[in-house]
């Protein structure tokens, strides 16, 4: 029986004011011990809000989150004793150099000096920064600032660890690394909270996926479990030159035994099916009008998984 | 629960960092605090006194008038800028304070070690005035610190309020519009606050002498008067102290409030 080591419960944030947005809306999740959880949603679906509450600095409007059996709310200081934040943003401290970011850390989380210098010089090490310990900030690439933030993150040696769209902005191959990074501290031991709107990433490093939209929980599980459940469908995404008549044609193909659905957007068609034999040649038939410029075609994986559960596609 | 020996480690360290930043930028930290009494002293009791064949204002004790106005306003203008302005870049695009808000500590304490670290830089600001106003005029001006204990207590309260007015600033005010806020906040408060003339001589324009009442600067150079240079009219410090004190009261805990509701929506 694994242990649970973060506990959110009926979890809502709404932003009063002008235009009232509900930005989570009644999210419940578990996280258990050691584990990497993915919270997976396109931008606005309430990722961010929810790490934001989880790691005190957002009050939620209703419900309660726990984490190592802290609550969260009534005891924000000893409950960031707990957990390592890495924001989706640079927020290095711009006046410090990146040893002095890892001590000074370590010194707002009680060490003493000797204590604090030696867990930075062991971080600097361990992520391959003490070639630059004197520089500063502003003068690292993205990739390096984000291996920073995650030694700092954890330089308190926290039980779980928030990741905010980690690799946003990062190119591919200081994001690899990065994977790498969260894969080494999971073996270490770390409870790892990650949210992304990268399906990739989600199904490559995730133990669990939750997947997000509008603040609602829309599925929850492995990626096996969630592709077995609701990815046995195929999509065709169709590239469509005019969409001239669109309507017609899509209603002819829904008409075929095994077309679940098909949706006009704004490049072409979107189609869902069940049962595929026989379905290519009467999509391309009834398409003709349209011209048909590009298609693709996947089977069961998260994207369709995602497609299925919100309707849309993430890069909507 | 956090320890409070735990808060209180954790306090240093971002004590610690504060001056390790500031040993770094010594230089620009005192041409700030310097400048200005350096050039005040400089044009209003050496080179005007001259050129006009006499003393232009006050008549000759003016440096005395102007020792404790100026050390007013190198606290005020250091309680301002030393908050404010390194927050509104924390607060801003960088979101820098993030870590030091994310660390085992009530967020409160985070906002009042700001006040404890800029106050210190309000002392040191102020008593840096006290050598210049006897080296630069061409009659050197000497304070009278007999009464050490009422001026401790006038520096220290004034220190903390000016660092309040910069927390409450720099928690409140749009980034992009920090510097119209020194400009429409910080001139006319030293301007009109008492500093280049005792309170007291405002008696023939009552209404602005009452008006400028509202001033919290003007408690602060007449309770600095009352302390240090006894020769010149002012208020009595029953009167001075106990006002600084309420609006340190007042603002610290708005600007506490503030920096509090800027960190955790």
């Amino acid at each position: 029986m694994t242990q649970s080591i973060v506990q959110i419960e009926s979890l809502t944030k709404v932003f009063d004011g002008k235009d009232r947005v509900v930005a989570v809306d009644g999210v419940d999740l578990e996280l258990h011990e050691g584990e990497i959880f993915g919270l997976l949603g396109p931008n606005g679906a309430g990722k961010t809000t929810t790490i934001g509450m989880a790691t005190t600095r957002i009050l939620p409007s209703s419900g309660r989150i726990h984490i190592n059996g802290i609550d969260v709310v009534k005891n924000p200081a000893e409950a960031r004793q707990r957990i390592g934040v890495v924001p989706q943003f640079n927020t290095l401290d711009r006046s410090l150099t990146l040893f002095e970011n890892l001590y000074y850390h370590c010194r707002y989380f009680a060490m003493g000096h000797g204590e604090a210098k030696a867990r930075s010089i062991e971080l600097l090490d361990q992520f391959l920064l003490a070639e630059r310990k004197n520089a500063y900030p502003a003068q690292l690439s993205g990739g390096l600032a984000q291996r920073l933030q995650i030694a700092r993150a954890i330089a308190h040696r926290p039980r779980v660890l928030f990741l905010d769209e980690p690799s946003a902005g990062l190119d591919p191959q200081s994001r690899l690394a990065m994977w790498s990074i969260v894969e080494d501290l999971h073996k270490e031991g770390i409870t790892v909270l990650l949210t992304t709107h990268y399906m990739e990433e989600a199904d490559k490093l995730s133990d669990r996926i939750a997947i997000i939209d509008h603040g609602r929980l829309l599925a929850l599980g492995s990626s096996e479990k969630l592709k077995s459940i609701f990815g046995v469908r195929t999509v065709y995404e169709l590239t469509l030159k005019s969409l001239e008549g669109i309507e017609i044609a899509a209603g002819q193909l829904r008409a075929q035994p095994g077309v679940e659905s098909a949706e006009p957007h704004e490049h072409g068609l979107r189609i869902v099916a069940e049962k595929t034999d026989g379905l290519l040649p009467l999509i391309v038939e009834a398409t003709k009008m349209q011209g048909l410029v590009d298609m693709r075609m996947q089977g069961a994986n998260l994207e369709t998984v995602f497609i299925k559960l919100t309707g849309r596609d993430l890069r909507d | 629960m956090i320890s409070r020996k735990q808060c209180f480690t954790s306090f240093l360290g971002l004590m610690g960092r504060d001056l390790r930043v500031m040993r770094r930028e010594l230089m620009p930290f005192l041409l700030r605090v310097g400048m200005q009494p350096l050039l005040f002293l400089f044009v209003f009791t050496t080179v005007l006194p001259r050129v006009s064949g006499g003393n232009p204002m006050g008549g000759g004790n003016f440096g005395q008038i102007l020792l404790p106005g100026l050390m007013a306003v190198a606290i005020m203008f250091t309680g301002i800028a030393s908050v404010a302005l390194p927050l509104s870049t924390e607060f801003g695009i960088t979101r820098e304070i993030d870590d030091r808000v994310m660390g085992p500590i009530p967020v409160w304490l985070v906002g009042v070690e700001k006040l404890v670290f800029s106050a210190l830089q309000c002392i040191v600001a102020a008593a840096l005035v006290i050598p210049m106003a006897y080296y630069i005029p061409a009659r050197p001006v000497v304070p009278d610190l007999t009464r050490w204990p009422l001026l401790l207590l006038v520096l220290l309260l004034a220190s903390f309020l000016s660092s309040s007015i910069g927390l409450v600033i720099g928690s409140k005010v749009n980034p992009k519009q920090i510097g119209l806020v020194f400009s429409i906040v910080l001139v006319p408060i030293t301007f009109l606050g008492s500093v280049y003339y005792p309170w007291a001589q405002l008696d023939s324009m009552r209404a602005l002498q009452y008006a400028v009442l509202i001033n919290p600067i003007v408690y602060m150079c007449e309770g600095l008067r009352a302390a240090i240079t006894p020769a010149v009219p002012s208020m009595p410090w029953w009167i001075s102290v106990p006002a600084l004190a309420a609006s340190l009261y007042l603002i610290g805990r708005w600007g506490i409030q503030s920096f509090v509701k800027r960190v955790i929506s």
